[in-house]
């Protein structure tokens, strides 16, 4: 006699759940990246799920590149503290002594904050695996990326020698240098990330929801002029919009849409009827279609 | 263009709060689409996001113009475009890998696994259909069952999916004639009985024009029952029918944050639990009861199969990462030998009695898989004979274990009776595994005990045994360095026994040739009589190329820790076949002689051994002295 059939959310969780204590129980130094954003904030949720009533046993390490909006720092500390984890914080040294920032350097801030920082993080401190908050159904080279995925010692990832992925097994076993990148919410889609969110209360950065804040209109894109680093060009003048952002990442590179949702709901009924998909907020993958599957290669989460 | 069955907009617009209430009890539908190249399967994947509006505008505008650029269907959308992923396999028109698809409607949301349709197919398909709830099999209406078809069938069946639809696709193309359809369908009936599939749903449909997809087209009068998405909706899922099994655990983690916490952690693969039912440990076979059931929003009543938990046990018992916590009514077997179907997914073929490491549940142990049954023609499902499996091969064999552990066939459960074989050496994933049934040899051969120890044998011969194992390339002076190391030894009165490589195969395997797995054989056998030898008091010696780092290490684990001692003779390839002793590098180069070690056959040299020997600078004498001045300190 079955008691009860499980949701798709309630599987989703458990599936993700699974994931997280394959590698604590399988990998020497693991980490969990954490971006602060919503997909960082349903990973650690599940995380301290995952484990409790013990905190996970791994540290936080954020990637910095300086130019990540203020409140995300402010809830990045809150959440770590919250949490009962470590919180390590990276900066590449060569891209802070060149000042390289995303209004000189274009796609260069990028691959030296993000890329390369991210690179020597995780040769710093010697982790083996490291969780990422990517999904499967967030661009169509995502789609096959596996949940596992598998490092060389120089952080590159071939799309052409993958293991395959069968049932909940896992394959977890590398050689020295070697790593892997682990993304336990590969399976769960941008509504149900919301949903999710909303049903177990989780805290997101103020961001995501609407408000009036400063911004100008640069290239197509609704920019938020979070401080006064933001470089005005000539006849611009910053105006007050009500804003919200479907993504969050560094400020100067991260579109806003304009927006009444002021909550949770709102924000999720906005998703559903809006026509455009989540990731066309961000400069970056405009170039040409296959510009993330590149990026990947390269080391790129 | 919006579908009800997808979306309420108005719902949404108006209510939001109540939209969100209704998909908070949405299911969860895994399905694996299987077809040919051209059986148009990504179209219809293609089609199911276009028609869920998971396609949203800037998506849309790509599509469209790539579409017009790469497109097959003239200035009509493509569809495949939207599912055919990396930019390689783009250009190619053929996806090479396993993708997942999202989307959902008002019932359910899907995770559709889609695998392409060419030669590493079967590893693609297998892996997709190991997480599937369903299947559907396509068919192109014009062309009716091929032997494509019946491939994907065997699959579908061998991997344990219950619920397979037909979808007897392009039926625009065959004038949505009845009787094309009537005839298919019967074709596949009988081929379906006859492979194990009792029961199938056969739909009609256009994934290209929208045909029966989302409700009934008008263009199949004749065709009665649901349209696709309708069927997906509503057929049971796998997770909800494993609640009715007997209670498993398999323990991932334990959870100790504390002396006074022990939680066990993982995922329940199938049955229910609560506070209070009797629990038995697999393997060791202890039992408690279940104390609580420990969630990070208070302690829960039950927990069913699929939830990943952890639970508390009454008792302080022993229970690490790979056990079992079961019913303690209804246990697991435990067996540590088993008749299995292997999947073979690596470009390196099987090496029979080679060791790999097997990872089931939440364990992971060292297996070793026998020379092959037979090898199943995955077109045909023909029984033919095999000597190994190379990549993409089906066949049935026995795997050994090194040790007992708990299990159940797959038919009974996915998650205790499927495997992944990993290669020790470049660690990766070489294999999937069905575990059909436990062969009951540990059972039936036990240990029998006697009275004169090893210990005692050797004392008689005040000597402490070992293996002295000479590895390295043919000529490089292993059985000269081992001669002269056995006289020194017996004028010490030291009681040896030299094996050598070419002596060997004179008898005990003469029945043995020089392929890989023959290879593998003739080590495992040498390191079991050197084993006899040691429990018998004796220093051994051997000479044996012994190529492959696995078997060695093998032979490393059946002896005492400090008896085995690696000796490296380390000659370089050149120099060796510049003394051709034998004059066998000559017959290898004009290539009479196949598999010949450092020419057509790999030799792994040694990355520990406990003593290197450079022939290149030192005489077979002074390389003996060395080796005993670590015998005998």
């Amino acid at each position: 006699m079955s008691v009860k059939t499980l949701t798709h959310l309630q599987r989703l969780e458990a599936e993700s759940i699974h994931i997280l204590r394959e590698v604590a129980a399988e990998a020497e130094k693991p980490v969990m990246l954490y971006s602060v954003g919503k997909d960082s904030a349903v990973m650690l949720h599940l995380a301290k799920k995952a484990f409790y009533p013990a905190p996970p046993p791994f540290p936080l390490l954020h990637v910095d590149t300086t130019w990540k909006f203020r409140a995300m720092y402010d809830l990045r500390d809150k959440a770590a503290r919250d949490a009962g984890m470590e919180l390590l914080v990276y900066h590449n040294p060569e891209a802070k002594e060149r000042g390289i920032n995303p209004f000189d350097h274009g796609s260069l801030h990028t691959d030296m904050w993000k890329t390369e920082g991210l690179k020597q993080a995780l040769d710093l401190y010697g982790f083996d695996a490291a969780f990422g908050g990517a999904r499967r159904d967030e661009e169509k080279s995502r789609a096959k990326e596996r949940v596992f995925s598998f490092r060389s010692a120089n952080h590159r990832w071939d799309p052409k020698n993958q293991r395959p992925e069968l049932w909940h097994l896992y394959n977890a076993r590398k050689t020295k240098g070697e790593s892997m990148r682990v993304f336990p919410i590969s399976n769960w889609t941008e509504l149900d990330i919301w949903q999710y969110i909303h049903l177990e209360g989780i805290e997101i950065v103020p961001l995501y929801f609407s408000a009036p804040r400063p911004t100008v209109k640069r290239d197509g894109l609704i920019l938020m002029v979070d401080d006064d680093r933001f470089p005005l060009r000539p006849g611009e003048t910053p105006e007050m919009r009500s804003i919200r952002f479907r993504t969050l990442g560094c400020y100067p590179l991260t579109g806003a849409v304009e927006s009444t949702a002021q909550t949770l709901p709102e924000v999720i009924q906005e998703m559903l009827l809006t026509t455009t998909s989540e990731r066309q907020g961000r400069a970056i993958d405009h170039d040409q279609a296959a510009s993330m599957e590149k990026k990947k290669q390269e080391g790129y989460f | 263009m919006t579908d009800p069955i997808y979306k309420t907009d108005a719902l949404i617009a108006e209510n939001i709060e109540q939209y969100l209430e209704t998909h908070q009890h949405k299911t969860m539908l895994r399905f694996i689409t299987c077809g040919s190249v051209d059986d148009g399967k990504s179209t219809l994947i293609g089609r199911l996001l276009y028609d869920s509006k998971m396609i949203f505008e800037d998506q849309l505008a790509a599509l469209e113009a790539d579409s017009k650029r790469v497109g097959t269907q003239g200035q009509e959308i493509d569809f495949a475009l939207l599912v055919d992923g990396l930019a390689a396999e783009r250009e190619q028109g053929i996806t090479i890998d396993v993708a997942y698809r999202f989307f959902a409607t008002e019932k359910r949301k899907f995770i559709v696994a889609d695998t392409p349709g060419h030669e590493q197919y079967t590893r693609n398909m297998v892996t997709g259909a190991s997480t599937a709830d369903l299947a559907v099999i396509l068919i192109d209406a014009r062309k009716g069952v091929l032997t494509q078809t019946r491939r994907h069938s065997y699959l579908v069946n061998l991997l344990g999916i219950r619920q397979v639809v037909l979808a007897v696709n392009k039926m625009d193309l065959v004038g949505y004639d009845q009787a094309v359809f009537d005839r298919i369908v019967s074709d596949y009936r009988a081929f379906a009985a006859q492979i194990g599939i009792a029961e199938f749903t056969a739909i009609p449909i256009s994934g290209f024009k929208g045909d029966n997809i989302t409700g009934h087209s008008a263009n199949t009068p004749w065709y009665q029952g649901p349209a696709l998405l309708p069927y997906l909706e509503e057929v049971e899922v796998d997770a909800t029918a494993d609640q009715d099994k007997p209670f498993r655990l398999p323990v991932q983690w334990v959870n100790r944050p504390n002396l006074d916490f022990r939680g066990f952690a993982g995922t329940i693969a199938s049955g229910v639990v609560r506070p209070g039912d009797a629990v038995r440990v697999l393997p060791s076979g202890k039992t408690s009861t279940v104390a609580r059931i420990v969630s990070f929003d208070g302690d829960k009543d039950a927990a069913v199969a699929g939830e990943s938990v952890t639970l508390t046990l009454a008792d302080e018992i022993d229970c690490s990462r790979g056990q079992v916590i079961t019913a303690s009514k209804a246990p697991l077997e435990v067996s540590d030998q088993f008749e299995a179907a292997v999947i073979w997914m690596d470009e390196h073929e099987m090496v029979p009695g080679r060791a790999y490491w097997m990872k089931i549940g939440a364990q992971t142990v060292s297996a070793k898989v026998g020379q092959p049954k037979y090898e199943v023609n995955v077109n045909t499902q023909e029984h033919l004979a095999a000597k190994t499996l190379d990549l993409n091969a089906i066949g049935v064999a026995t795997i050994t274990t090194d040790r007992e552990i708990p299990f159940a066939p797959y038919a009974e459960s996915r998650d205790l009776g499927g495997f992944i074989l990993i290669d020790k050496m470049t660690n990766a994933t070489v294999a999937a595994g069905i575990i059909h049934f436990s062969l009951r040899r540990a059972q039936n051969i036990h240990w029998q005990a006697t009275d004169i120890s090893r210990e005692h044998h050797a004392s008689m011969k005040h000597q402490k045994p070992a293996v002295v194992w000479l590895t390295g390339l043919s000529g490089s002076g292993k059985s000269t360095i081992a001669n002269a190391l056995e006289r020194k030894l017996a004028r010490m009165n030291r009681h040896t026994f030299l094996l050598d490589g070419d002596n060997v195969r004179h008898g005990l395997n003469k029945d043995l040739g020089f392929t890989e797995a023959d290879r593998v054989e003739n080590v495992r056998r040498v390191g079991e009589v050197a084993k006899l030898m040691t429990d018998a008091g004796l220093i051994v010696v051997t000479a044996f190329i012994s190529p492959f780092r696995s078997e060695r290490d093998m032979v490393r684990g059946m002896m005492q820790p400090g008896e085995f001692i690696e000796v490296f003779v380390d000659t370089p390839l050149s120099v060796a076949e510049q003394r051709d002793v034998k004059g066998l590098y000559a017959k290898a180069r004009s290539g009479q002689l196949k598999n010949f070690t450092g020419i057509d056959s790999p030799y792994e040299a040694p990355e520990n051994a406990e003593i290197r020997i450079d022939t290149t600078a030192m005489t077979p004498d002074e390389a003996a002295d060395r080796i005993i001045d670590r015998l005998i300190p």
